[in-house]
């Protein structure tokens, strides 16, 4: 990894320049003479003996060459070690030519008089003999035996191989599992000799299912109705409601909007904002509430612009790849911000799909991954010539089925009006003839008469134009004036006019995607370092995918790939690695943990899987959605709903998560899943479910992003002071979480603080953070101090008569289980000391209520009952997700 | 309990020894010989969760260190190398005489108009100051009594010549985003000293900085390493102050109960990273009477405040963009801050002035942003001395690039009046913190175009100060999707002469 930046040496030499340029300006000229060495050298003679790869040429590769064109390091692009790669050459072209090895390059590089350039550079060089019998390799057609072919233990990796899918294996707890996935987890722990844990409590189960799925927890009278469900499937029928939920698309669309650095602004210096970023995060919405299968979900995201008739929520769907940044700072140079973008896009789409860090390999081949430097520009070459582009997108399914049951109306309205018009004009025909005759006359004779003089001047336009020689429509506009000045048309004139006024205006939005560059496609190359200006010319990159993956076919055999043949490869049924990412993903959602613990890295130095098998069933059942069947039959492909479900309806999935002393030494990280996880809910639910127990939270579904309250100072921090954020009002200043306008070099502080993604780059999995600032934002920050008002208002106006009742139904809107004594007497207590403290404080009683007091409750009571509805929104198992 | 503590030190043990490189073992080593300070309700590092409640200090020193806190003064922006810290008699003598073609071919500009730019001479008048005899132009005299601290490096060098990028590379050794920071890196290996104030503080001065909150983004670390932001006006820290109504026995007395509360839960559940909630509120509580007692300046001798420029009058020639939002009196104030953060304990101080973009009104404006920042540095410098606190600060003063030696004749206008972003060669200062002060490194040509000797990168800079603080910048990695990551990208290397 280690390397000194040759860019210092690039100075260096502008520094000698320099002087040379200006021993030049002052009188002296200095002439410097950059000659390349040339060889001049005879080459040695070629073997004359028929050589043999194995016996005279593999070790002379291996000794020579592999250490830096081999399975570790591909110097230059190049590697020795196979036989196909050899052919292929490196950056700057091919190194043999079959059959001549005067004209093989690999000759002269290792034949070379400049010790500069002779290869190998370190170490022993090779010998005129060994020279030869490369030379008579070459020369005799430059065979490699199939036998002698390089298995690359990297090749081997688990990951690359196609899905192995088993059985569920047997288990000796027979009464446990509840479908496959339980047999997996259960065989596991019982080689190991542990036990399961014994399902959580109802009130848990509940909770922890609300908020996975739709990311808002339960209401009372929803726990009461599952507590009390004694039916085998009350259950599914929870698992089912929520599914079903248009919640569980913000929910699993945030997810999606991690991994695809959504934002409302450019970012960077400028950071403009992006007024229509949220149509595309809307249609993430809708497509998971809808379950579009993956594998479209895929394809419409890459490439539904180039996708046959493609519609225009499949043009809109390509966003996906326009949540990348960009750079409008002054001075830039707009062709390396594009491919600054276009290396974000082939480096999202290697994490998001394939689970692979790609981004190594744009400045190197990758050390310990098979991903050579040539495969990241063959990756990239299919993003190069995809544009950001502008279109036009209906706003809404909805609103547009609303615009058209009002445009009908309004197209009928207007023709009834026109023909009521149409036929009272008809009978002015001779009327309006007279008085075109003599208008026309007088316009030109006697301008000032009064019958003319106050024409305007689109009706003396056309009374300039010779009467044969007006077009229908100008006539008809003749007519509507002339029926103005009638008694018996006027108000029917006036009645159309004023009618298509209200014209519905069509809901739609001008929105950037993605679209497929046709005029001048550019040809992509290996950019030296990763620096635009440095293309290595010697050899164009065709679009391909991963060597170690099954190949990418294209659809013309004759072209080039583009980001359609990517998107299907990667959901083709051959390539195992997007679908066990995305379970995966499915998987960490709903357990803190993947099956493999490093989402983000699949390649030879992540985590292996802790239950292969379980991955690759996941997989194959997410692919062929067999397992959600179930009695009703319907198979759902790549469905993720149905995933979700087999995952929710699992015993592992509904384990407690308490800790268990007695699996600290066999698993304490507890990878084998002998219980559930505890996990901290996200900074949008933090937020979410605070407001939702306080009575404020609004459900409205997408549209534009909206402005909660930001503390001061804030947007100020961005550049140039260029930004304004204007507090929504109404409902939407008590929106979820997701919908607030996120600028990226200015994001709001109460969802950056708990562990919001900055947007910049892709996100696959949140750090969790415990922070102090976390702490000082729920007790202190003016959103949840609102929201301890509004909490302790919604309390006092609860039916009960005593504080006992009323602190244990505020709880249980909190964390849905009822108090423990315990737990009641330390809130009653806290509740008692405030309400004292505050008696003899009525000052701070009216500022900690503010307006909100009313006449018959006692300011120290609201005010006592803030101070503790404070406390419970700041109760660590009310963030938690047990 | 007693199980639970078990497994509390024991996921702890966990976390490190599996965290990347052999940090996690350093860290291990000092843990275990600290175990009888620590109680468990200070739980530590879980399973990748990290509590700030962390109380013990890690000393995951490579070798000895010589810093132990640094403040950054970063002059975003860029500041004119030129007309203050190296000058450059020949370009004067060019003034007006176009660069021959060959130089600017490969060469580009941020606005700079090739075909027509002329070099432009400074007007600066040089003098040379302390027993080592360093150049400072006319603008820092105050600065200039500071000579004999300074380690001036004439040599740096970048590949970023816009600001956002450019200050991406300076502040995470990368032009890239997702990146931890210098601070994060610093408080990641060496954690803080303070119980009661976050590790890693930014404060700033004037209008917003190009790279926004990405300046002190804590990257793929948790976000507990992340740059706190100081605010200038209202509540020194965001959500610090209680809402009204809530006086500090009401906000201790729910604390007291939200703490037995969770202690209830921790009971119930086993789970570690209550503990770890519980020590957060309890910093948290501290850290809204510790941050207003930092803040507070009352008991700084009026020396010592009239030193700093606290309360000074307006330049009366003040303009420009570095002349927002009383950057005068902010900046002094800042510097002030960062020496009381220093004495309680913070490990990093950003403190950032944007200010110095100068694509015209050079003189105008470079004279302006000179006298804000003169006076309170020196300043700075000379009373963390006074105090013995020099020798284990480091006081860095840097840009993401320099400005070049042509005038800049941006389309539109005619007057040669600034400078464009040059990034081939520039000058930042450090001093204290094991540094060999009253040093001239490094030089670059007869204009200040190119480097002409011991060229250094920003990797090489990021790769020292990690020196200085006892880190060695191979070590100090992250793995983070497959690859360890460090400060100092793929290069970097420890600059021998710079350390005292």
């Amino acid at each position: 990894m280690h390397r000194n930046r040759a860019v210092a040496g690039d100075f260096m030499f502008r520094g000698r320049k320099m002087i040379q340029a200006f021993s030049k300006l002052v009188g002296s000229l200095l002439i410097l003479l950059w000659c390349s060495s040339s060889t001049g050298q005879e080459l040695p003679k070629a073997a004359e003996r028929a050589v043999d790869f194995a016996r005279d040429v593999r070790p002379l590769l291996e000794k020579h060459c592999w250490s830096c064109h081999g399975s570790e390091k591909q110097e230059s692009g190049l590697r020795l070690d196979r036989h196909a790669a050899l052919l292929e050459g490196g950056d700057s072209g091919k190194v043999v030519v079959p059959g001549n090895s005067q004209d093989s390059r690999l000759i002269h590089f290792v034949w070379a008089v400049d010790p500069d350039r002779v290869m190998p550079p370190e170490g022993d060089r090779l010998s005129a003999e060994s020279v030869g019998v490369l030379r008579a390799w070459i020369d005799q057609g430059c065979d490699w035996p199939e036998s002698e072919s390089e298995t690359d233990s990297r090749n081997n990796h688990w990951a690359y191989q196609p899905l192995n899918v088993s059985n569920p294996p047997e288990v000796r707890q027979t009464d446990w599992p509840v479908n496959g996935v339980d047999h997996f987890v259960l065989a596991e722990l019982e080689s190991r000799g542990l036990k399961p844990s014994p399902e959580a409590d109802r009130f848990t189960l509940i909770r922890r299912l609300s908020l996975d799925v739709t990311g808002l927890l339960p209401s009372v009278a929803e726990v009461d109705s599952f507590v009390s469900d004694v039916r085998p499937e009350a259950w599914e029928v929870q698992v089912d409601r929520l599914l079903a939920s248009p919640h569980f698309g913000e929910r699993w669309g945030r997810h999606w909007l991690d991994m695809a650095r959504y934002a409302d602004s450019d970012g960077y210096e400028k950071d403009n904002p992006r007024p229509d970023a949220w149509r595309w995060r809307d249609w993430v919405i809708d497509a998971i509430n809808s379950d579009m299968p993956f594998d479209q979900f895929t394809v419409e995201q890459l490439a539904g612009d180039l996708i046959p008739d493609a519609t225009p929520m499949q043009r809109l769907a390509t966003a996906f790849h326009r949540q990348t940044l960009t750079n409008t700072e002054g001075g830039t140079d707009q062709e390396q911000f594009r491919v600054e973008a276009c290396f974000d896009r082939t480096e999202t789409t290697g994490a998001v799909w394939l689970g692979l860090t790609v981004g190594c390999a744009r400045c190197h081949s990758h050390k310990y991954d098979a991903i050579s430097q040539r495969e990241y520009y063959q990756l990239f070459a299919v993003f190069n010539n995809g544009d950001e582009h502008t279109t036009v997108i209906p706003k809404s399914d909805q609103e547009i089925a609303e615009y058209q049951k009002e445009k009908a109306q309004f197209d009928s309205e207007l023709s009834a009006a026109e023909a009521e018009l149409k036929e009272q004009q008809l009978k002015l025909k001779s009327d309006f003839a007279d008085w075109e005759e003599k208008a026309g006359v007088l316009l030109t004779s006697a301008p000032s008469d009064p019958q003319v003089k106050d024409f305007p001047e689109a009706t003396r336009s056309i009374f300039a134009i010779a009467a044969d020689k007006r077009t229908m429509a100008q006539k008809q506009q003749l007519l509507d004036y002339f029926s103005l000045q009638q008694p018996a048309t006027k108000p029917l004139i006036e009645k159309r006019d004023a009618l298509k006024k209200k014209e519905p205006a069509k809901p739609e939005l001008s929105v950037r995607v993605i679209a497929q560059r046709t005029k001048d496609p550019r040809t992509t190359y290996v950019l030296r370092r990763g620096e635009f200006l440095e293309p290595l010319r010697e050899q164009e990159m065709v679009p391909a995918g991963l060597r170690v993956l099954p190949p990418m076919s294209r659809r013309n055999s004759d072209g080039m790939g583009d980001r359609l043949d990517l998107a299907r490869w990667l959901v083709s049924a051959e390539n195992p690695l997007p679908p066990r990412v995305t379970v995966n993903h499915f998987w960490r959602l709903l357990f803190g943990h993947g099956l493999v613990r490093t989402p983000s890295d699949f390649g030879v130095r992540g985590d292996r899987p802790t239950h292969p098998q379980l991955l690759d069933w996941l997989a194959a059942e997410f692919i062929s959605g067999n397992a959600s069947a179930g009695s009703a039959g319907a198979v759902r492909p790549w469905s993720r709903k149905a995933i979700l479900k087999t995952i929710l309806m699992s015993a592992t999935y509904r384990q407690s998560s308490r800790h268990r002393p007695e699996l600290l030494d066999e698993d304490p990280q507890n990878l084998f899943l002998a219980r559930q996880n505890r996990l901290r809910v996200e900074g949008e639910i933090v937020r979410d479910i605070s407001l939702d127990v306080a009575g404020l939270l609004s459900r409205k579904i997408g549209g534009p992003s909206v402005f909660p309250p930001l503390p001061p100072g804030i947007a100020e921090l961005s550049y140039a002071g260029n930004f304004k954020w204007n507090d929504s009002t109404g409902e939407d200043r008590y929106r979820r979480g997701l919908y607030t306008f996120f600028k990226r070099t200015a994001p709001h502080p109460n969802l950056t603080t708990f562990d919001c993604p900055d947007a910049n780059i892709t996100c696959v999995q949140r750090q969790v953070s415990n922070t102090p600032l976390q702490a000082l934002t729920s007790l202190n920050n003016d959103t949840f101090t609102e929201t301890a008002r509004a909490f302790a208002q919604r309390i006092i106006a609860l039916p009960r008569d005593n504080d006992e009742s009323r602190l244990s139904d505020a709880f249980r809107l909190c964390v849905s289980r009822p108090p423990s004594s315990v737990e009641l007497q330390e809130l009653l207590s806290l509740l008692k000391t405030s309400r004292e403290w505050y008696r003899t404080n009525p000052d701070q009683a009216q500022q900690l209520t503010g307006s909100e007091t009313s006449a018959d409750i006692p300011a120290e009571n609201s005010a006592a009952w803030v101070a503790t509805a404070r406390i419970l929104l700041n109760l660590d198992e009310f963030i938690t997700r047990e | 309990m007693q199980s639970f503590e078990r497994w509390i030190e024991h996921s702890r043990r966990d976390f490190l020894t599996s965290s990347a490189s052999g940090l996690g073992m350093a860290a291990l080593g000092s843990m275990l010989t600290a175990d009888g300070l620590l109680s468990p309700a200070v739980a530590g590092e879980t399973q990748g969760t990290i509590a700030t409640g962390d109380h013990f200090v890690r000393q995951m020193h490579h070798f000895a260190p010589k810093a132990k806190n640094c403040i950054f003064l970063f002059q975003a922006g860029a500041p004119s190398h030129l007309d203050l810290f190296d000058p450059k008699p020949k370009l004067n003598e060019l003034n007006g005489q176009p660069l021959p073609a060959e130089m600017l071919e490969k060469v580009r500009f941020a606005f700079i108009k090739k075909e027509s730019a002329v070099l432009l001479g400074s007007p600066r008048r040089w003098s040379r100051h302390g027993e080592c005899g360093m150049d400072f132009s006319d603008f820092l005299p105050h600065l200039a009594t500071c000579a004999d601290d300074l380690l001036m490096i004439r040599s740096l060098h970048s590949e970023q010549f816009n600001h956002h990028p450019g200050q991406l590379l300076l502040s995470c050794g990368r032009a890239t985003f997702g990146l931890p920071t210098m601070g994060s890196w610093l408080t990641y290996g060496l954690g803080t000293e303070s119980q009661n104030l976050p590790g890693y503080v930014v404060l700033t001065s004037g209008r917003g900085s190009s790279g926004g909150a990405s300046l002190w983004s804590s990257g793929f670390l948790p976000s507990h390493y992340a740059g706190v932001l100081f605010r200038n006006q209202g509540e020194p820290v965001l959500n610090l102050t209680n809402p009204a109504g809530i006086p500090v026995e009401v906000q201790r007395r729910g604390l007291d109960s939200l703490k037995a509360l969770n202690e209830n839960r921790l009971a119930a559940t086993g789970d570690p990273e209550i503990a770890s909630r519980i020590a957060s509120y309890e910093l948290a509580f501290r850290m809204q009477s510790a941050a207003p007692e930092l803040i507070d300046l009352s008991g700084e001798s009026a020396a010592t405040q009239e030193a700093y420029g606290i309360g000074r009058a307006q330049h009366p020639e003040a303009t420009g963009r570095g002349n927002v939002a009383e950057a005068h009196l902010t900046f002094s104030r800042n510097c002030l801050l960062a020496r009381r953060m220093v004495e309680r304990g913070v490990r990093f101080v950003n403190i950032i002035y944007e200010a110095w973009d100068q694509h015209s009104n050079l003189d105008g404006d470079l004279k302006y942003n000179s006298w804000v920042v003169d006076q309170p540095v020196a300043a700075l410098l000379k009373d963390l001395k006074q105090r013995g606190l020099l020798d284990s600060t480091l006081v860095v003063w840097g840009a993401e690039f320099g400005r070049t030696p042509l005038g800049e004749n941006r389309a539109g206008r005619d007057a040669n009046t600034g400078r464009d972003h040059h990034p081939f060669a520039f000058t930042l200062w450090m001093a204290g913190g094991g540094v060999k002060g009253g040093q001239v490194y490094g030089s670059s040509d007869e204009i200040g175009w190119g480097v002409a000797s011991d060229p250094v990168h920003i990797n090489d800079f990021h790769a020292t100060m990690l020196h200085l603080f006892g880190l060695d910048h191979l070590k100090l990695t992250h793995r983070f999707q497959g690859r360890d990551f460090r400060l100092t990208d793929v290069a970097g290397k420890v600059i021998d002469r710079w350390i005292a």
